[in-house]
């Protein structure tokens, strides 16, 4: 209990050794990823068109659970409307490049900086009052896009909805094909997945982490609550519009069902699923909640259940998800870690 | 998946009535308007009551419960079943529908869900519900059906002519039951022991447990009142709705919006949150447009969370970050 | 010598109870001030109303002169006027040296700049210099956590100087510190205060510790200054005796 006598030596160890940090785990996450994408990229060979598709969905919701990780996980927001937003950006996307024959990249591109406009007009009015009501308004919006999706045949198709949406070309190469346009997801999801690794590591990770802790102490510290919390909802329903953008490509149809507020629960489940908070948790949860039942044959009711009942599961045994179990079983292999964990 | 669907089927149910309620020539415009505001009344009773529930809920113990609609949507659905699967006579369906009902919903909710899961925080129990509402949803499109079931009325579907407006007896009756019901609750609260003691709890744990009252039987009286208040809203809203598994989304999102529009944590503010709802989304189908009535109560929470953000009867909060 | 804080007739009620009721000081440049007064004396209210935190029912509040009533917390505090609470209010998910990073980031650079700049903010070696100062230096890589209590509290007091603040308002920093970390601290403060010209408000139930930091000692009682002065005036004036120590 007695403060140290030395003052200097401690303190001199600056920068370079920084292993047991935050600072080393992000490293590890970067590392995962690179390989990650470099295992998808081969992934498919001898799957199928079946399969390769299935891989390319995984990725496609694994983006938009990212950015709910952000919104729930880092600054610890409620948003129930990532499958609205994602509906929104695979709308547009399909809307600009069947209608008006623009580029895939300047589609989804207005897709990103639409869903985070609306982010950011649907955030500022909630966010001014109480952090919950962010959960109210964005079950509100959802269910109104769902019906402009539904009831707007003119423009949307209602409830037939959009069909022949163009895959885009890279360099004059076409990705119309099943495992071209799989390395393009592979690469964007991988660019999107960086981004936000640099994002939690940089100064304004710390700050998302402060105020899901603590938003008071944060605030006295200077750091503006209000401006942070509706960044981070709008980056995360962002990513939700970037998801939308590769959605409605890689199914080349759309309807107003996958992005209903029921869609919506679902994603938040898969965050909590695969660990909220952790980079590399929306992959797992979006493994389990999109990849699992279609590989097994298993989609609908009954798998929505299952899995449904196995988040509360985790919930209460391990609220941090698959991440934080994985974390549990290494720390338990490696059979240190266990009284200082901190947690 | 069809949040749109319940209130579509809905209604169709509604416009049918509404079309041969209106078959006599001499109905004006404002005999029209009545039979609106008294549909309007009747719903918005329902979501009252499923929004006091959820207000109780959330003030006795930090639980969002986005379960609520789910709450509402289930007792019907259970008592289908139990004629179904026993092919009980209604009453005793309805006997065994409802006490399961709160026993699983209103206890087991309490002690399986948020006691192990509170621990952990507001944020968890809150997915936590959003998990059972999905387990909720899919159960009963699994295990029962798909489809939009018929519910037996309590009263005759026969209309009353008053002032020229033709009402529904149905109507009439959710009303009589409903306004019962909270009255009930109102005088349970506020009029007997017990209620002062839920009461204190809900307003102040700390201060409650201090008293001496005991506050973990009070916050599971709060659970099993909410699970009752979900029974009585299903079976009266069922006959008009149907029983349908999506039915709760809905009924859920107007709870929320009324609970908000009332001021969040009052049982007061619900009621009267409930009946606006009800009557906005009543009148907005009758003259708005019926694609998009369920639009006008959220477009009315994105005005109510602009302009007065703690509620029409809620007061403000202090502390700011 | 130049006033930092001024505050004028403050009142802050609660329904019907007024918890603070015309409190008016000032603190110079370079002071520790004390603030005592018995439990619910409306010393903490006082402290989130000059903060912030909470909206004063009436009176204004001056930094430097320039008008800051009701200004948002975080705001303030980019202006300098820092704080530590009466519970311990570190990170526990972050190290002890992210904790200090966190302290500083918003008082320089910019959004974008905090984005794409550096990790630490340029803050690295400061946050090391601090904690040093404080005598943590060997945890400085440990979740704030899991250190011990009084470690805790000594990090919460270093988080309030990493800015350079003007003005700190430290709430019961002595509370729960055992008797070799309170020495500690008050060596600690007293140098930052000599160092770095920092002002401070210090709000304290351990007597042993407010009168031989303080500089000048204010005294609350029922929401209104009750006596001003050095600690020895106050020690000896007969109205403060009569509210401690009771008839």
């Amino acid at each position: 209990m007695t403060a140290p006598a030395t003052k200097g030596s401690a303190g001199l160890r600056t920068t370079p050794a920084r292993a047991p940090t935050l600072g080393g785990f992000a490293d590890g996450t970067l590392i995962t990823l690179a390989l990650g994408a470099v295992i998808l990229w081969f992934a498919p060979s001898g799957m199928g068109r079946y399969g390769t598709y299935v891989l390319s969905l995984w990725l496609v919701m694994a983006i938009a659970v990212m950015g709910l990780n952000l919104t729930l996980g880092y600054a610890g927001l409620k948003s129930l409307a990532q499958a609205a937003f994602m509906g929104i950006g695979a709308y547009i996307t399909a809307l600009l490049t069947t209608k008006t024959g623009i580029s895939w990249y300047a589609a989804f591109a207005i897709s990103g900086i639409a869903t985070f406009a609306v982010g950011l007009l649907l955030g500022f009015p909630a966010l001014r009052v109480k952090a919950h009501y962010l959960a109210f308004v964005t079950l509100a919006f959802s269910t109104l896009v769902w019906l402009v999706m539904r009831n707007e045949q003119w423009l949307t198709g209602g409830v037939f909805g959009l069909s022949n949406i163009p895959r885009p070309s890279l360099f004059g190469f076409k990705l119309d094909g099943a495992l071209a346009f799989h390395r393009f997801v592979v690469v964007v999801t991988f660019l999107l997945a960086v981004l936000l690794w640099w994002m939690i590591r940089s100064p304004w990770g710390r700050a998302f982490t402060a105020l899901r802790e603590n938003p008071i102490r944060a605030a006295s510290l200077g750091i503006d609550t209000r401006m942070y919390t509706l960044l981070a909802f709008a980056i995360g329903s962002a990513y939700a519009g970037f998801a939308g953008a590769l959605y409605a490509p890689l199914v080349e149809f759309i309807d107003p069902s996958p992005f209903s507020l029921s869609q919506s629960f679902f994603l938040l489940l898969m965050v909590v699923a695969g660990g909220a908070g952790y980079l590399l948790g929306p992959f797992i949860g979006a493994l389990l909640g999109v990849v699992l039942p279609e590989w097994l044959r298993f989609a609908g009711s009954l798998y929505l259940i299952i899995f449904a009942a196995i988040v509360m599961l985790l919930l209460i045994a391990c609220p941090q998800g698959m991440s934080g179990l994985i974390e549990r079983g290494w720390a338990w292999i490696t059979g240190k870690n266990k009284a200082g964990g901190g947690r | 998946m069809d949040p749109g669907a319940p209130l579509r089927c809905g209604r169709d149910d509604a416009s049918r009535s509404n079309a041969t309620l209106n078959e006599p020539s001499e109905n004006t415009a404002m005999a029209e308007f009545i039979a609106y505001l008294i549909a309007g009344v009747a719903t918005g009773a329902i979501y009252a009551l499923a929004a006091i529930g959820f207000t109780l809920v959330w003030q006795t113990s930090q639980t969002i419960n986005f379960a609520q609609g789910e709450f509402v949507m289930l007792p019907a659905v259970l008592v289908l079943l139990a004629i179904k699967l026993f092919g009980a006579p209604i009453w005793l369906a309805a006997i065994i529908g409802i006490a399961a009902f709160i026993l699983i919903f209103g206890v087991g909710f309490k002690i399986a869900v948020v006691d192990p899961m509170i621990r952990h925080g507001v944020l968890p129990l809150a997915i936590a519900t959003m998990a059972l509402s999905i387990i909720m949803k899919e159960g009963a499109k699994d295990g029962f059906s798909a489809e939009a079931q018929n519910f037996p009325s309590f009263v005759p579907t026969d209309t009353l002519s008053i002032f020229g407006a033709a009402i529904s007896l149905q109507h009439l009756a959710i009303i009589a039951v409903a306004f019962a019901v909270i009255g009930a609750l109102q005088w349970f609260v506020g009029g007997t022991r017990l209620g002062r003691q839920m009461q204190a709890t809900a307003q102040n744990p700390t201060v409650a447990r201090i008293l001496g009252i005991p506050v973990e039987r009070m916050v599971l009286l709060t659970f099993v009142i909410n699970a009752a208040l979900a029974v009585v809203a299903s079976v009266l809203i069922s006959p008009i709705y149907l029983a349908k598994f999506s039915n709760g989304e809905v009924i859920g999102l107007f709870a929320f919006i009324a609970a908000i529009v009332g001021g969040f944590n009052q049982v007061r503010g619900a009621l009267v949150g409930g009946l606006i709802v009800g009557i906005v989304d009543s009148l907005a189908a009758g003259y708005f447009s019926s694609q998009y009535k369920l639009a006008v109560p959220l477009v009315l929470l994105i005005i109510i969370i602009l302009l007065k953000p703690e509620g029409l009867m809620g007061r403000r909060e202090e502390r700011r970050v | 010598m130049s006033q930092v804080l001024e505050v004028t007739n403050l009142h802050k009620a609660f329904g019907g109870i007024k918890a603070v009721n015309g409190v008016s000081f000032s603190v110079n440049e370079g002071e520790i001030l004390g603030i005592i007064g018995p439990n619910g004396c409306g010393k903490s209210t006082l402290f989130n109303c000059i903060l912030g935190q909470l909206e004063p029912t009436e009176g204004s509040v001056k930094l430097d002169g320039r008008e800051v009533t009701n200004m948002r917390p975080s705001e303030l505090n980019r202006l300098g006027v820092s704080r530590t609470f009466q519970l311990l209010q570190v990170f526990p998910e972050l190290t002890v040296r992210e904790n200090l990073i966190l302290a500083g980031q918003e008082h320089q650079g910019s959004m974008l700049s905090r984005f794409f700049g550096a990790r630490d903010a340029g803050l690295g070696e400061a946050a090391d210099r601090m904690i040093s100062f404080f005598k943590l230096g060997h945890l400085i890589d440990a979740k704030a956590g899991g250190l011990s209590y009084g470690q805790q509290k000594l990090l919460d007091a270093a988080m309030a100087f990493m800015a350079g603040p003007r003005l700190v308002l430290l709430d019961e920093p002595a509370g729960g510190v055992n008797l070799t970390m309170l020495g500690d601290l008050k060596e600690r403060l007293r140098a930052i205060n000599a160092e770095q010209g920092s002002t401070f408000v210090v709000i304290e139930h351990n007597m042993d510790f407010v009168m031989s930091l303080c500089t000048r000692v204010l005294v609350l009682a029922e929401g209104k200054v009750l006596a001003e002065g050095t600690p020895a005036e106050v020690r000896a004036n007969p109205a403060v005796i009569e509210a401690y120590l009771g008839h």
